[in-house]
């Protein structure tokens, strides 16, 4: 009980927060590159744009930063014997992120915002790129103590703890260096979504043309990489996922004996963790011995083997992570991502057609492709995450074994029903907000008379 | 003993100093933007004054949370768990405060105003008072077996000593927010701000002399204190006289040290110990019974010696930018951001009807 209450905790709270992660990432970005293009242009259509999409971003890290706190906290709270056994190695990418990357984000966010008026441009251009690289960097080190717990790496055993003894090791895990580069894409992925949508919106409902057929340009042209690599990414963290952790890939694809060459199955019915065989299924020959290993007839081993291989290697128990999520997490996500790809490539042409702004259809698509990156990144996470159970750290710690002794199922369910209301209520303020300032109209250009006076200020 | 353990502790000390020095203030003119602030300009006057600063100063308490999981993980764990529905309501109130600063004027309706308000003076309040107990509680000593966990309830948190550490630390916000908003605003906030602070002033000073003497009993075998027990009281004898005397930035200085020397008392009375076990003197968490291993140590060694004087120096840069005082007049009660026009008229009239309410 204690475990399930903890775990629903910390997914819900993690997957509330990474809804506001990417778009920050993404954003800042994004507003950085429309602030560059205003300051080298000086066209106002980019100032007009950065302003729009700065009060965006600044909504949306509010809640993103409050959010982060609570998932720091919670690894004492609810995860004291975890914290215990591994605080020396999981902790120090933590802290290291909070001097290193944190106060860079934040105070410079404070800088940026307020400082319109008071910095000269090239130094207020320069704080929006140090808001955008501390985000990215924040991102880094997160990354690193969770890809930590997917693949140990750059410790020792010592009296049963593990003891950081190369902390380069920790940086340099392969799980780490392409999953950051997967989540980077993904949030610049989610961030060019979120401006195409809002652009498109504008543009169906009278929002200025000359503005808004900027932004939503510039959000294709980084989207359309972006979605391409965060896939080709994917597919190659899949293969190294598929090398440390075979059960994860294993159960993604619902394989329960051990196949070469193995076929890719599109879609099935059946096959989960009860009964093994799928009664119904649509199948590509070879595509999974291609994704899972890079070859042609590459051999994936099966679920029933490796649960006997753990078996034998750490005792008894059930070693098979719940396969339903896995096999319909890997599918919405790449599924999803083929449909934003496809998206993305009709907008390009769009634009070479020169119908961007007049499409209806396009734009009302655009406009509703919002939902598609959320829905990725989230069956993306519970697809790393539900996939290493049952181990908190693979191959070191059961997640049974990581919670805090004597936190009180009374407390969980306290704490719990305390930050689903606290999350329900200030993400529907936080989306009608989101709603509400992205159909706004885009602030008025300055009379040219202003055109040398310094920008005011954004204040609270 | 790697000599690493004991300069973590310093660091962590530091690291939460540094979090009640600047965040005091923040946490005293959330407490007091609707005093100081009449009328929404001033309230808004109020807010701004901290507004480019607060988000950055927030990071102190994040960055010492983490210091305090990577160093010394056992005292992390013990204590997050063990002050469970005390760290829970602390995030709740830190989340409240956190969106009311950038919700608050996002729609130009006073009841949405109202709410947040309200919000951003509770979290303000609760968050202080609540870390105050926390630290009270590491010092004073908690219910702790063995295997260094904690057996007791929500209720044994809040013992006298650890109740009365968390009023002071909220006295002492309050204060240092008033001498804070005296240094930056003008005419009538200015000398209601200060007015706020001569108020204050006196209890702050009865609470901060209890507190120190409560503490050195409490921890401390010699009969004199030692010196940096003298300092806290010396200082807040001092920002109480500078208050009176309307010297705003010795005051606001005083404040500060006060503060900073309150911090600091914890951590020196506590030290070799980072949780006193109220059930046996042997149980108690140490420096040396929750540390991480040397290695872990000298790698976030050589990060915070490079990176915590690089953030000083933003962080005092930023201070700098942003020294002037902010004026109620420059603030309208008209919606906040004036160059963010009205929403077009084809929105939904659910939208425009509860905006209108104003």
């Amino acid at each position: 009980m204690n475990v399930d209450l903890a775990r629903i905790q910390f997914a819900f709270t993690s997957i509330n927060h990474f809804f506001f992660v990417p778009v920050t990432i993404g954003l800042a970005i994004l507003t950085a590159l429309l602030q560059t293009a205003w300051h080298r242009s000086r066209r106002e259509e980019y100032l007009r744009l950065t302003r729009f999409f700065g009060t965006l971003l600044v909504i949306n890290i509010a809640i993103g930063v409050v959010t982060g706190i609570v998932q720091e906290f919670e690894f004492g709270m609810n995860w004291g014997a975890y914290s215990r056994l591994v605080g020396n190695i999981f902790g120090a990418p933590l802290a290291m992120e909070g001097l290193a990357a944190f106060f860079l984000e934040s105070t410079f966010l404070g800088l940026w915002l307020f400082g319109w008026d008071r910095l000269s441009p090239r130094v207020h251009l320069a704080t929006i790129w140090l808001v955008a690289l501390g985000s990215m960097l924040s991102a880094a080190f997160i990354l690193a103590a969770n890809s930590w717990m997917q693949h140990p790496v750059g410790y020792v055993m010592s009296g049963g703890k593990p003891v950081l003894n190369d902390i380069w090791a920790v940086f340099t895990n392969p799980v780490f260096v392409w999953g950051y580069a997967k989540v980077i894409f993904a949030a610049l992925t989610t961030g060019a979504v979120v401006m195409l949508a809002i652009s498109a919106w504008q543009l169906r409902h009278g929002g200025d043309l000359g503005v808004f057929s900027r932004s939503a340009r510039m959000a294709l042209i980084v989207l359309v990489p972006a979605i391409m690599f965060t896939m080709l990414i994917g597919d190659e963290l899949g293969v190294i996922e598929g090398r440390y952790q075979p059960m994860k890939i294993a159960a993604a694809e619902a394989q329960w004996t051990t196949c070469q060459p193995c076929s890719f199955s599109l879609f099935q019915i059946g096959g989960g963790n009860n009964d093994h065989t799928p009664t119904q299924i649509i199948e590509v020959p070879h595509l999974l011995s291609l994704l899972a290993t890079n070859h042609w007839n590459g051999k994936v081993i099966g679920l029933t083997p490796l649960q006997q291989q753990y078996s034998q290697q750490f005792g008894p128990g059930n070693y098979v992570p719940n396969v339903f999520i896995q096999y319909w997490g890997m599918r919405t996500m790449a599924y999803l991502g083929a449909l934003t790809l496809l998206i993305s490539l009709w907008g390009l042409w769009a634009i070479y057609r020169k119908t961007l702004v007049t499409s209806r259809v396009f734009l009302w698509v655009a406009v509703w492709a919002a939902v598609l990156p959320f829905l990725m990144n989230t069956a993306g996470w519970l697809l790393t995450e539900s996939g290493r159970q049952p181990w908190i750290v693979q191959g070191i710690m059961l997640t049974r074994n990581g919670i805090s002794p004597t936190v009180s199922v009374t407390w969980l369910w306290i704490s719990l029903i305390g930050f689903v209301l606290l999350y329900g209520t200030l993400g529907t303020v936080e989306f009608l907000l989101m709603l509400r300032y992205s159909r706004k109209q885009v602030p008025p250009p300055r009379a040219p008379a202003d055109a040398d006076t310094p920008v005011p200020a954004i204040q609270y | 003993m790697s000599s690493f353990v004991p300069f973590w502790f310093i660091v962590i000390a530091i690291l939460w100093t540094g979090f009640f020095v600047l965040e005091g203030f923040d946490f005293g003119v959330g407490m007091l933007h609707g005093v100081v602030g009449t009328g929404e300009a001033g309230r808004r006057a109020a807010i701004n004054a901290i507004g480019p600063l607060w988000d950055g100063n927030e990071v102190w308490l994040i960055v010492a949370g983490a210091a305090m999981f990577a160093a010394f993980p056992g005292w992390y764990a013990t204590m997050f768990s063990g002050l469970y529905l005390a760290m829970a309501l602390l995030l709740g109130s830190l989340i409240i405060r956190g969106v009311a600063f950038e919700y608050r004027g996002k729609r130009d309706a006073a009841r949405w105003r109202r709410t947040w308000d309200g919000a951003l003076t509770v979290g303000s309040v609760l968050a202080p008072l609540l870390i105050g107990i926390a630290l009270g509680d590491l010092l004073h000593g908690l219910p702790i077996n063995a295997s260094q966990d904690y057996t007791g309830s929500f209720w044994d948190l809040l013992q006298p000593y650890a109740v009365f550490t968390g009023v002071t630390l909220v006295l002492a916000c309050l204060l240092h927010g008033a001498t804070y908003l005296s240094l930056k605003t003008t005419d009538g906030m200015h000398e209601r701000a200060r007015a706020t602070g001569r108020l204050v002033a006196p209890v702050t000073a009865a609470f901060v002399i209890g507190f120190i003497i409560w503490t050195h009993v409490t921890a401390s075998s010699t009969f004199f204190l030692n010196v940096i027990e003298l300092v806290a009281i010396l200082a807040v004898l001092a920002a109480a006289w500078l208050v009176y005397d309307r010297r705003d930035g010795f005051a606001f200085t005083a404040t500060a040290v006060t503060i900073a020397a309150l911090v600091i008392t914890i951590f020196v009375d506590l030290y070799p110990n980072v949780m006193v076990s109220s059930t046996n003197p042997a149980y108690n968490l140490t420096v040396h019974n929750t540390a991480s291993a040397p290695y872990a140590l000298k790698a976030m060694t050589i990060v915070v010696v490079v990176f915590l004087p690089l953030v000083l120096i933003y962080q005092a840069w930023t201070y700098y930018v942003f020294r002037q005082r902010v004026s109620a007049s420059d603030f309208t009660s008209a919606p906040p951001r004036a160059e963010v026009p009205e929403p077009r008229p084809e929105i939904p009239a659910q939208e425009g009807s509860h905006v209108r309410e104003s």
